[in-house]
């Protein structure tokens, strides 16, 4: 019966009901998502960095971790002292450039990111449909590239390495087979990419581009100590920076953790709107009661009994509004990753939002506790209501 | 001829409100009996003190002195809890403006002390409708307080008051908002209740209720001035 009347007092007043759900739903949504944005850029970060099963990434000494402009010379050289170490297993060595094509069956130049790496041993791309690259004259490009460009996984293309837009003249020119399309993971989701073998990058790019590389990554052997091996590598080559996948993570770390302080803020701030939202709305229904529960008093109904039901309506406002919430949190966190995913300059496979269960529960469950400490005081309150007082005073009301 | 046992027995007793500056002494010094099966009237000009000296009856307030025993249970000095338990048990409230909880029906309404009280569904459920026939509204018990007259919602309130069998049937003002047809209706089901073995305590200034009463205490300045029993056991 107790439950009846908390129930039936939530569907007396529909609208308003509703509108404190919608509430509390928007609350959770943000409370979700930015819980979810606080662990997902991470997670996200980690999982794409250890995806390429590298330890060590070494670039040019002075360039920016992720930066792949700036090359080094002796690229050869370079690899076969890497792999002279002892604890380095593989050594994937990449350029990063631009290349040009002329767009199917027009003369218009387009130019896209080239590639070279090793297919070997890259980690750069994954592999969505036709097959990897195994020879010289062979390459993989992304959709946006394909989509930019007019030509089909199969065809055959003349690649260039450098077009001069005064005199229209493309130069390197070399002629490629497109046997696979990729996802590349470091780019965002517009930008146009190719991969070839790097030594077909280098060559094509003449004296400008020879034996050169932009990144080199480092597979280092199971147990081995990574931290030894980057100092050797700097050591023994100043030209070079090395950054260990631990320590890209902590730079990330460091990187986010403006944006999960701000998440941490907003979700406090999320939680404090629905606690707040609950409590006016068990408030203000109390007060419009208060003549009913002090007759509920008076006739004998125990002190818990009208907590329980004033708690209850709190309890069972949040817990609607927390399950709308979490639909709607997934639906936005969706759809903000998806308008981030188009930002430029972020690889496309950075999500931000990640969605675990036990934080989406947790959002729940603080969302919940915020229900009940919300009708703590308005349930406090109708209990200890002095009843003839209050009985006379809506008399007279 | 032995006398009915009493049921209510107040002794010296006093409420005082502490208004700032200016205590109002609403009771001062009360002492009345009531025996079984008695209906007593309070009547009295407004602000005598009746509706105060019937909520201390009913310990939904306590006096600030003096000893109100209701079948021989002190009453002053219960706490929550206990006069919580008290007033759902052994006491039956009647409000003038009715008070029923909008969000029931007749029936749920009457029923909602006998869940209080753990009575089975069945029981409570079968009881209501007696109820509800007793007081005329064997045909209502599905509706709601809004689909109901204001005289018909005050039997609903009546029904609900004698839900537990109590001991006692407290009433303030009972006729006070109804007109005089539904008023004398009232005052009807108060009598047939009395004849029936309710002990009744009403406080009215409605001249045919306190008429009807058989006993009628007469309250000025929060004391009885006068105690006439019209119509004796
Ligand atoms: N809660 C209260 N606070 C202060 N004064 C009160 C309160 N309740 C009643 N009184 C005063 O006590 C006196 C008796 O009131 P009441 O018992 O309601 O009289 P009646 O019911 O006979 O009209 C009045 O003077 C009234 O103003
Ligand atoms: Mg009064």
């Amino acid at each position: 019966m107790i439950l009846r009347l908390a129930l039936a007092t939530l569907t007396r007043r529909r609208a308003r009901t509703a509108l404190t759900t919608a509430g509390v739903a928007v609350a959770t949504a943000m409370l979700l998502d930015m819980v979810m944005l606080g662990s997902g850029m991470r997670e996200s970060f980690r999982g794409f960095i250890e995806q390429q099963g590298f330890q060590l990434r070494i670039t040019p000494r002075g360039t920016m971790p992720f930066d792949t402009e700036a090359t080094v010379g002796g690229g050869a050289a370079l690899v076969v002292a890497l792999q002279g170490d002892p604890d380095v297993v593989r050594v994937a060595p990449i350029i990063g450039t631009k290349g040009f094509v002329t767009r199917a069956g027009t003369d218009s130049v387009i130019g896209a990111f080239l590639l070279g790496l090793d297919p070997t041993v890259q980690g750069d791309y994954i592999l969505a449909e036709g097959r990897d690259v195994a020879a010289p004259d062979e390459m993989v490009v992304n959709a946006a590239w394909l989509a930019s460009t007019g030509y089909a996984v199969g065809d055959t293309v003349a690649l260039a390495a450098g077009y001069e837009p005064q005199v229209r003249r493309l130069r390197g020119i070399k002629t490629v087979r497109i046997v696979g399309r990729g996802r590349f993971v470091m780019l965002a989701g517009g930008d146009r990419a190719a991969a070839l073998p790097i030594a077909t990058v280098q060559a094509i790019g003449g004296e400008e581009r020879r034996d050169r590389v932009s990144v080199v990554l480092v597979a280092t052997r199971t147990g081995a100590d990574v931290e030894a091996v980057r100092a050797r590598i700097e050591r023994a080559d100043p030209r070079l920076s090395a950054l260990s996948t631990t320590a890209a993570l902590r730079f990330v770390d460091e990187r986010l953790s403006y944006f999960r302080q701000l998440a941490f803020i907003l979700a406090s701030v999320s939680l404090a709107v629905g606690f707040l939202l609950v409590t006016t709305l068990v408030t203000v229904s109390v007060n419009e009661r208060i003549g009913e529960i002090a007759v509920m008093r008076a006739i004998g109904v125990a002190r818990w009994r009208i907590v329980a039901q004033v708690m209850i309506e709190g309890v069972a406002l949040s817990a609607v509004g927390a399950i709308l919430g979490l639909g709607l949190g997934l639906v936005t966190a969706r759809w903000l990753n998806g308008i981030l995913a188009t930002f430029p300059g972020l690889p496309a496979a950075f999500d931000f939002f990640l969605f675990e269960p036990s934080a989406a529960f947790r959002s729940l469950g603080m969302i919940v506790l915020c229900g009940i400490a919300a009708g703590v005081w308005p349930a406090w309150r109708a209990a200890t209501l002095p009843i003839a007082r209050t009985l006379r005073e809506e008399a007279v009301a | 001829m032995t006398s009915p046992p009493l049921v209510l027995s107040a002794r010296d007793v006093r409420r005082d409100y502490p208004v700032a500056g200016q205590p109002v002494h609403a009771v001062r010094g009360l002492s009345l009996d009531v025996s079984e099966g008695e209906w007593v009237a309070v009547v009295g000009p407004s602000g005598s003190g009746k509706s105060t000296l019937l909520n201390l009856l009913g310990a939904i307030d306590r006096p600030s002195g003096g000893s109100i025993s209701i079948r021989g249970q002190d009453v002053a000095r219960m706490g929550d809890a206990e006069a919580t338990r008290f007033r759902l048990t052994g006491i039956g409230f009647v409000f003038q403006r009715f008070y029923l909880m909008p969000t029931l029906t007749a029936a749920e309404n009457v029923e909602l002390p006998m869940s209080e009280a753990k009575v089975p569904r069945a029981e409570r459920e079968a009881r209501a409708k007696e109820l509800l026939r007793y007081v005329g509204l064997g045909e209502r018990t599905g509706h709601r307080p809004f689909q109901l007259s204001g005289g018909e919602q005050q039997r609903v309130a009546i029904a609900r008051a004698l839900a537990n069998r109590p001991a006692l049937l407290l009433a303030d003002e009972p006729t006070g908002e109804l007109d005089a047809r539904t008023g004398t209706e009232m005052i009807t089901l108060l009598d047939r209740l009395n004849r029936d073995g309710t002990t009744i305590v009403t406080v009215t200034h409605d001249e045919a209720l306190a008429g009807a009463a058989r006993r009628v205490v007469h309250m000025r300045d929060g004391a009885i001035v006068d105690d006439v029993t019209v119509r004796p056991l």
